[in-house]
């Protein structure tokens, strides 16, 4: 069943590489039947899954390497929990509107959803993964097509933005790879569920080493301040699609990580790091919207308000408490979802005014009212609404994490001020406002691409705004013995 | 042991020196007209296949007073050689018809890797002498080959090195027979186990020579010079076989030595040797990667590489320490997948560099227009270089990587910390050159044809790369079972 969310993307990936070349542009309904069947597959595995069972689901696995001879026996094996069917869920998702916003790619399209397709595998991959090694190669497999889409498919600096996302994510898994190898030594396993249920506590190297070795990847992907300077300039110079992606479930990948295998597969370093990691969280809050409400550029402000709704994510993480956790993982959840459509809203706007300068625009609510409504929408998500998906996440997130973590909830909590300021003041300049003669002719979004992709994004954050079980549910059940790992290991 | 099990034992030598006489013979008679390449191309596949029935039939064991020995070792590389000369043969015809010497130049590629082969089944410091001096030989003569400044340039710069090398390696031996009294390997690993008492110093003197001797073969830092000047410079077949097979063979010969003659290890000098070749890999890393970062010519670029990934596999060879045969295995693997790499990575830029007229890198913008099928096997070849999944490359990179931290020594798992780095500076320049292969504009549209043999090898070199990245299992056992001969 999980196999297929791996297959069925790649097989589509194929199929659209091989098409004749006077059919090029039907490369786009290839990769909306492959990216839809594979979000119905994530659709069904998010219904079917049973948060009252303990331990993974849908588990499919062999032995891929099978030396033990050589200490390198390496499985191949996917299952889901509560912390990973939301994310399968919300990829599924994402990829699906992100074909759908690239509707009208016309140069190279056959490679374009080639790489868009084999990108959603790795990323499934990651999120699907009970296996170190296993992990790791996802991790690195989706390198490539970012990079590809980014330099060829995206605008500005694309080629210096593609190679800084590349240095950096490559620098920070590199790292991965060593830790998991220590570990790996260490315990003579690669299992996930094996080293989370026997923690590892002697290796060649300090464990604290070996912690901090496996956090830099992660901490580069969420991205964390002071790491996170690859992300405006990949947002800004990638095509729509990409940028859907990036925040929308790549930047996941990075917070899923610490949850998954940091926090359990070392909880005593992970324990005795807290104070660091929230002061990460506090700094990078802060430090994010404070960047944010300096941008002058429609689709970096977006970007930046991501390193900041990030740092909620870390936040919770260095609260280690089972509703700071869950707040965490629900918090990646409705950031995917709420940027993910600011990003799309962005590209539709850009799509149409060819500039993304915000003293540029002003009164674009009378031309686009689907548009601009739908852009009220996303950023009253985002700044915590109540009835919206990210109130939930982030008044979970602060419950949890107030107790240990005073200060930095606070700053974090002030954070949340800051964007209100940033999400409204945005708002105002870009929509409302005498409406400028230069945009007369602007027309509104309204083909049935745009308003599929806006429209199933909107129903998702106000479902979960409105009944936050959905989710919940789920969550708790995967982030409940994470956090029990880590009460366990420092009584 | 009769003289006919000798031969049985030495046969996929016997077989290339023998092709390498009739090649000349048949050179000499017809001239210009002789099908030299066929001779030659038939005289590999016979060595190829009866290296293949050797490992079917078991039929292994030392013979010559213990100075050669047919085991799994030997016969893995055996293979693995006879294949990637197969290769290179069967790609390279169109450039050959165009040499003056056709037949000089499948007779001493025979004669090369016919050493190269003797060099690999050697168990005696004589025996591995002569036969890496013959194939040195070998191999100067074919870097000249294409008779013009460059290539003469490339010889003569490749004699003079490997000469200063073949003298050093020969001191070490030197030291080697004077202290044990015997030239025989597995004799010296007897002395270095039971009788070296207060002896580490000159024995340390000794490996380090021998170290440095095969050094130069590995093409490691800092034995490496020669190795970009003369990738450029000799004609790209030639480069192609150097990168892989010399390099193959000088890895295969510092196994034999070290794992065998120095006492593998638990030795009182196994972890000074280690050390010494964690920080041939750290150095051969670092420089070969930044030399490659400046480089715009494809050719320099695969030379720095090839020094690059020299220090990937010495890795493996410092980690004598971790259990069982993880270590050595991990060297024969990493070499396995290299060679279907490399060979692909080289052949693809022979078989379109004539047509580009330009080996800088911006040459092959829109290669994937011109020549799709050359283009995507280059790519994938790179990524694996890289050692991105789901390539052979990422499956050899983590292997070796794991037998060093498997060691559980510290400073392995810092050389590991390096190597990893060492792979992201990698990327940049590997990726750019993807990047320019698949997605930049070409001013020419013209099409590239690549020529059928050529076409075929690059299938069979990306169908390994693909296969042994998706499925190592068989390889890996391969490699296994050849390393437990090395430690047997």
């Amino acid at each position: 069943m999980l196999t297929m969310l791996l297959l069925l993307p790649i097989a589509g990936a194929v199929l659209s590489l091989f098409l004749p070349k006077e059919r090029e542009q039907d490369a786009k309904w290839i990769a909306l039947v492959f990216s839809g069947a594979a979000f119905a597959v994530s659709i069904v595995v998010f219904a079917v899954f049973d948060p009252a069972v303990e331990g993974y689901q849908f588990v499919d696995t062999f032995e891929w390497i099978a030396a033990s001879d050589a200490g390198f026996s390496i499985a191949y094996k996917v299952g889901v929990d509560g912390l990973s069917a939301p994310m399968v869920l919300l990829l599924g998702l994402l990829s699906v509107v992100s074909v759908l916003v690239s509707w009208r790619i016309d140069v190279k399209a056959k490679q374009y959803y080639a790489w868009l397709l084999f990108m959603e595998t790795a990323v499934a991959g990651v999120f699907l993964s009970l296996d170190l090694i296993q992990f790791f190669l996802f991790w690195e497999l989706e390198l490539l097509p970012m990079f590809m889409l980014i330099s060829q498919w995206g605008s500005g600096r694309r080629l210096y933005s593609a190679t800084k996302f590349l240095i950096y994510t490559l620098a920070g898994s590199a790292f991965m790879l060593v830790g998991f190898l220590v570990l790996g030594a260490a315990a003579g396993t690669f299992d996930i569920a094996e080293l989370t249920a026997e923690p590892v506590t002697e290796a060649a190297v300090p464990l604290m080493l070996v912690f901090w070795a496996i956090m830099l990847a992660f901490l580069v992907k969420l991205p964390t301040f002071p790491l996170h300077t690859w992300l405006p300039d990949a947002h800004t110079d990638a095509p729509t699609a990409v940028s859907v992606m990036l925040a929308g479930v790549l930047l996941k990948m990075g917070g899923y990580g610490i949850i998954r295998i940091a926090l359990p597969l070392l909880p005593q370093q992970a324990h005795d790091s807290k104070m660091i990691l929230a002061s990460l969280a506090g700094f990078s809050v802060l430090w994010g919207a404070v960047i944010t409400l300096r941008q002058t550029d429609l689709k970096r402000l977006v970007a930046y308000s991501s390193v900041s709704h990030m740092g909620y994510v870390l936040l919770g993480v260095a609260a280690m408490g089972p509703l700071a956790l869950s707040g965490a993982a629900m918090q990646m959840f409705t950031h995917g979802t709420i940027t993910g459509l600011l990003f799309v809203v962005v590209g539709l706007i850009y799509d149409r005014t060819h500039t993304r300068e915000i003293s540029q625009m002003s009164g674009l609510m009378h031309r686009m009212p689907l548009v601009g409504t739908v852009m009220i929408i996303a950023g009253l998500a985002s700044l915590g609404l109540p009835g919206m998906s990210g109130f939930v996440a982030e008044m979970t997130t602060f419950l949890g994490a107030l107790q240990p973590h005073p200060v930095a909830t606070m700053a974090a909590i002030f954070g949340v001020v800051l964007s209100a300021g940033y999400i409204l003041w945005t708002v105002q300049r870009v929509l409302h406002g005498p409406p400028s003669e230069r945009w007369r002719d602007l027309t509104d979004a309204t083909s049935w691409w745009e308003v599929t992709a806006m429209g199933s994004l909107v129903i998702v954050i106000l479902a979960v705004g409105i009944f936050p079980t959905l989710l919940t549910r789920a969550v708790e059940a995967g982030v409940g013995p994470i956090a029990q790992k880590i009460a366990e290991a420092i009584s | 042991m009769s003289t006919l099990v000798t031969a049985i034992y030495v046969g996929p030598a016997l077989a290339l020196y023998v092709g390498a006489g009739l090649v000349l013979l048949a050179d000499l008679i017809h001239g210009r007209r002789a099908t030299t390449g066929a001779i030659a191309f038939g005289t590999i596949v016979v060595a190829a296949l009866w290296a293949l029935m050797q490992m079917g039939t078991g039929a292994e064991g030392p013979i010559l007073h213990g100075a050669i020995v047919a085991d799994r070792f030997s016969l893995f590389f055996t293979f693995l050689l006879t294949a990637v000369t197969g290769a290179v043969i069967l790609a390279t015809t169109e450039w050959a018809a165009t040499i003056e010497d056709r037949g000089e130049f499948y007779a001493l590629l025979l004669v090369s890797v016919g050493s190269m082969v003797l060099l690999v089944q050697s168990n005696d410091l004589i025996t591995l002498f002569v036969a890496l001096e013959t194939t040195s030989l070998a191999q100067f003569i074919l870097a000249g080959i294409a008779r013009n400044a460059r290539s003469s340039e490339a010889g003569l710069k490749y004699l003079l090195v490997g000469s200063v090398a073949a003298a050093v390696l020969l001191y070490g031996f030197a030291f080697l027979f004077g202290m044990a009294g015997t030239t025989s390997l597995p004799g010296i690993a007897e002395f270095v186990r039971t009788g070296a008492d207060g002896l580490r110093l000159p024995l340390v003197m000794a490996f380090v020579f021998v170290a440095a001797g095969v050094g130069f073969k590995m093409a490691i830092f800092p034995f490496h010079a020669w190795v970009p000047d003369v990738y450029q410079g000799s004609p790209t077949p030639v480069g192609s076989f150097l990168s892989v097979a010399s390099k193959a063979a000088g890895f295969a010969v510092v196994l034999r030595l070290f794992y065998t003659g120095l006492g593998g290890g638990g030795t009182s000098i196994t972890q000074d040797w280690a050390m010494l070749f964690a920080v041939f890999a750290a150095a051969s890393m670092l420089f070969g990667n930044i030399g490659a970062l400046v480089q715009t010519n494809v050719k320099r670029i695969l030379g720095y590489s090839s020094i690059a990934q020299a220090g990937n596999i010495a890795v493996g060879v410092a980690a004598v320490a971790a259990e069982g045969t993880i270590g050595p295995s991990g060297v024969l693997f990493f070499l396995g997948t290299y060679a279907a790499t490399n060979l692909g990575a080289f052949l693809a830029v022979n078989a379109v560099s004539a047509r580009l007229g330009s080996d800088e890198v911006s040459a092959y913008a829109g290669l994937f227009k011109r020549a799709p099928m050359t283009a995507v096997v280059l790519s994938l070849c790179l990524a694996s270089l890289t050692g991105l999944p789901p390539t052979a490359g990422f499956i050899a990179k983590v292997y070796v990587f794991n037998s060093a931290i498997q060691t559980g020594h510290w400073w392995l798992v810092a050389l590991v910390a390096l190597a990893v780095v060492n792979t992201a500076i990698s990327a940049f320049y590997y990726l750019r050159w993807v990047r320019t292969i698949i997605l930049d504009e070409p001013e020419d549209e013209s099409p590239i044809e690549t020529p059928g043999g050529a076409q075929a090898v690059l299938l069979i070199a990306s169908a390994g790369v693909l296969f042994f990245g998706v499925w190592p299992t068989p390889l890996i056992n391969a490699a296994q079972r050849a390393a437990a001969a090395l430690l047997a």
